[in-house]
């Protein structure tokens, strides 16, 4: 039996936490993660939880603490945007490196300079090569539903790796809508009881964490963590296939909607997917051949159900919520036309940056990226191969 | 307090072999701190030479559990261990026994890049000791100056030049600093005194609630000293009150030993110059006339804490 309640991204992720009662959780407020804070904060304090809060000096000592807690044994949880994911930086190699299965929630908000307090994805995709999963939630329903989820794909011992769930900053965080929940003992089944390696409190088998390793080992041990990623895929299907039992919701690497028969496609993360989604309804009613392909897990990018999923696709763009100031387009175009360079039929992918420090995007510039994409299918020529949405020239 | 020969029947719990320099002050403390106490302890260490000398893979030193984190985040590291511990403990998922956890940084980690981390688990209240094995200078990557570097001293970040007579102004009063943070117990000492150190560190593990050691650690490539003249540097530290020994427990000051002995007149104060000479980065202060100016800043500092430290003694 589920329950639905009205509740924006921060309380969801918030109430699975509480949920999972994980042992330590270690956190600094920034916005717009502060309410998700704020809520466990209160969980705690009502003695909901039996989690063990450091209320930490800074983003950096959160997610060091939290190195510590998770060697020593436990399972444990923080949530962070922004700024505290940028200080965190240093620490979310370390975490990676040592094998921590520690859970994250990021909530998407524009890195400064200038300072903006608004969603992009700029904080999340600097980290992205960190050793951490990322999975992104298009609204409140997926931030509760990754975050559960994503305990089971960290602590998974074929991985033993750290996973941040995003979710776009006040769009998702702030905007209240339905959410259904399991219940508490559902949830508890779900996520199990914790299994330490190689803890710190084992006294009796006392280990090193955190040694010198030079060019003679260096090298073997960073392939274990790449081995590991590579086994990440495969995890992520069967928690999301053994997650669907339990709540009915179904949760891939990626998700597509209209694409059976696409002749152009935008692929998106995050809260955007439900304004393309929207919009390619209405395009299809019309008569137009379009389809949206939505990257929930961009670490590890899905690279061959992507190639799969483009089959027949004439012209791709793709929506990125951040940019790659220097690169040859951003992120989300990157891996999209990298994955696509070695098949001999590939769609043309154009790049549309859009939204960056929170500015608005609509189904009208959605209509238009779609219109342009067309355009392209049509004369077989790219005009622009990158292009800025919605930004005043 | 254990007697020495009780002491050393002790399991050692940093074994030898470990990489430190011959006459490095640091593995010497570690030692003398580790054994202080019976109760099991699970250690934490910030990147530098301790961390460095100690854990190159495949070896390590640590015969108790070890982590090493990064470079400012030590107590912020330890201070999530013993969250655990207390989670873990009040689920029922571990034994109920009693662990203690000490977190070992150099002066960077911690009069410097870690001193926001210290000051943060210390106003949390987190049971565990920080020890900072006081070098007075980043040696690990090559002597640089820290916060903790005396005046005048010739560092490679500070060095003594035709303009420049070295490190330029006074080193920050770290043990000062963490007892403003009102903990229930914070000392200084240094591993020539081992009695002392090892009497102050039992009672730093052994309190619950955050405590603080601050130890003066010889490093003979830093120092440019002798690295047989380990245990003389400590000495003339302490004589010439360069390094007092004390502690403050639930903030009462008291003086210990040698430093108690001069406070009370049974001993003289030596001048900053005895403990200056040993050492050769401060060799170009007794060359260069503009030398004799920068030592009389020592000194003046020197007293000056010295009467302030008296003060607070009641003395």
């Amino acid at each position: 039996m589920q329950r639905s309640m009205p509740l924006n991204g921060d309380d969801s992720a918030a109430y699975a936490m509480r949920q999972i009662d994980p042992d330590v959780v270690a956190a600094y407020p920034i916005t717009p993660q502060t309410e998700l804070m704020q809520n466990f904060a209160q969980f705690h304090a009502d003695g909901d939880v039996r989690t063990e809060l450091i209320t930490v000096e800074s983003e950096h000592s959160a997610m060091s603490a939290c190195v510590g807690a998770s060697a020593a044994g436990g399972r444990v949880m923080t949530a962070t945007s922004s700024q505290g994911l940028a200080l965190m930086w240093e620490i979310l190699y370390i975490a990676a490196s040592y094998r921590l299965p520690i859970a994250m929630n990021v909530i998407n908000r524009a890195l400064s300079g200038p300072i903006n307090i608004h969603c992009d994805h700029s904080d999340s995709m600097g980290s992205r090569d960190t050793g951490w999963l990322q999975i992104y939630g298009e609204n409140p329903q997926e931030a509760y539903d990754n975050t559960i989820q994503a305990v089971r794909i960290a602590e998974h011992m074929d991985l033993r790796l750290p996973v941040m769930c995003m979710q776009d900053g006040f769009i998702t965080s702030h905007a209240v809508e339905r959410v259904d929940m399991l219940e508490d003992e559902v949830v508890q089944e779900f996520v199990g009881e914790f299994e330490p390696q190689y803890p710190l409190l084992d006294l009796e088998n006392p280990v090193t964490y955190g040694p010198l390793d030079l060019y003679d080992y260096f090298f073997e041990h960073k392939m274990q963590q790449i081995d590991a990623m590579s086994r990440a895929e495969k995890v992520v299907r069967e928690i999301g296939k053994e997650y669907e039992k339990i709540s009915g919701r179904s949760y891939q690497m990626l998700e597509t909607f209209g694409m059976e028969d696409a002749e152009t496609a935008v692929i998106v993360l995050s809260s955007t997917a439900g304004t393309t989604r929207s919009t390619v309804k209405d395009l299809r009613e019309q008569g137009k051949k379009v389809g949206m392909v939505k990257i929930r897990c961009f670490r590890p990018f899905p690279t061959d159900e992507l190639i799969d999923v483009l089959k027949g696709v004439k012209v791709v763009g793709t929506l990125d919520r951040s940019d790659g100031l220097g690169a040859y387009g951003a992120p989300l175009f990157n891996e999209t036309r990298n994955t696509l360079y070695d098949e001999d039929e590939k769609p043309d992918v154009v790049d549309y940056v859009f939204g960056l420090g929170g500015r608005d995007i609509g189904k009208r510039e959605i209509t238009d990226v779609y219109s342009q994409l067309e355009k392209i299918a049509s004369t077989g020529e790219v005009e622009r191969r990158i292009s800025y949405l919605g930004v005043r020239e | 307090m254990p007697s020495l020969k009780q002491l050393s029947e002790r399991e050692e719990r940093l074994s030898s072999g470990h990489r430190l320099c011959a006459g490095c002050g640091a593995s010497v403390a570690v030692r003398q701190i580790l054994i202080s106490t019976e109760l099991p302890i699970i250690a934490c260490a910030s990147t530098g030479c301790l961390e460095v000398a100690t854990t190159i893979y495949p070896f390590t030193a640590w015969k108790i559990p070890f982590i090493h984190n990064a470079f400012e985040n030590a107590a912020a590291t330890i201070s999530g261990v013993e969250s655990m511990y207390r989670a873990l403990k009040k689920r029922g998922r571990i034994p109920d026994r009693k662990i203690k956890f000490v977190a070992f940084g150099g002066d960077g980690g911690t009069y410097d890049i870690g001193l926001q981390s210290l000051s943060g688990a210390l106003e949390r209240g987190h049971d565990f000791t920080y020890v900072c094995y006081d070098n007075q200078a980043y040696m690990n990557t090559g002597i640089q100056r820290s916060s903790a570097t005396p005046i005048g001293a010739n560092t490679t970040t500070s060095p003594c030049g035709d303009e420049i007579p070295g490190k330029r102004g006074q080193r920050k009063n770290l043990t000062q600093i963490v007892a403003a943070h009102d903990v229930p117990y914070a000392a200084q000492s240094t591993p020539s005194h081992y009695m002392d150190l090892i009497r102050k560190a039992q009672k730093a593990i052994e309190t619950d609630g955050p405590t603080f050691l601050n130890v003066l650690s010889p490093c003979p490539r830093g120092w440019r000293s002798d690295a047989t003249s380990f245990a003389d540097l400590g000495k003339t530290a302490v004589e010439t009150c360069v390094w007092p020994l004390y502690e403050i427990e639930d903030g009462d000051y008291v003086l210990n030993g040698t430093t108690k002995r001069i406070a009370d007149g049974k001993k003289d104060k030596l001048p900053v110059e005895e403990w200056l000479k040993l050492q050769g980065r401060f060799k170009h202060l007794f060359k260069d006339p503009s030398g004799k100016a920068v030592i009389e800043e020592a000194q003046s500092k020197i007293d000056r804490d010295w009467d302030r430290l008296k003060t607070l003694a009641s003395i």
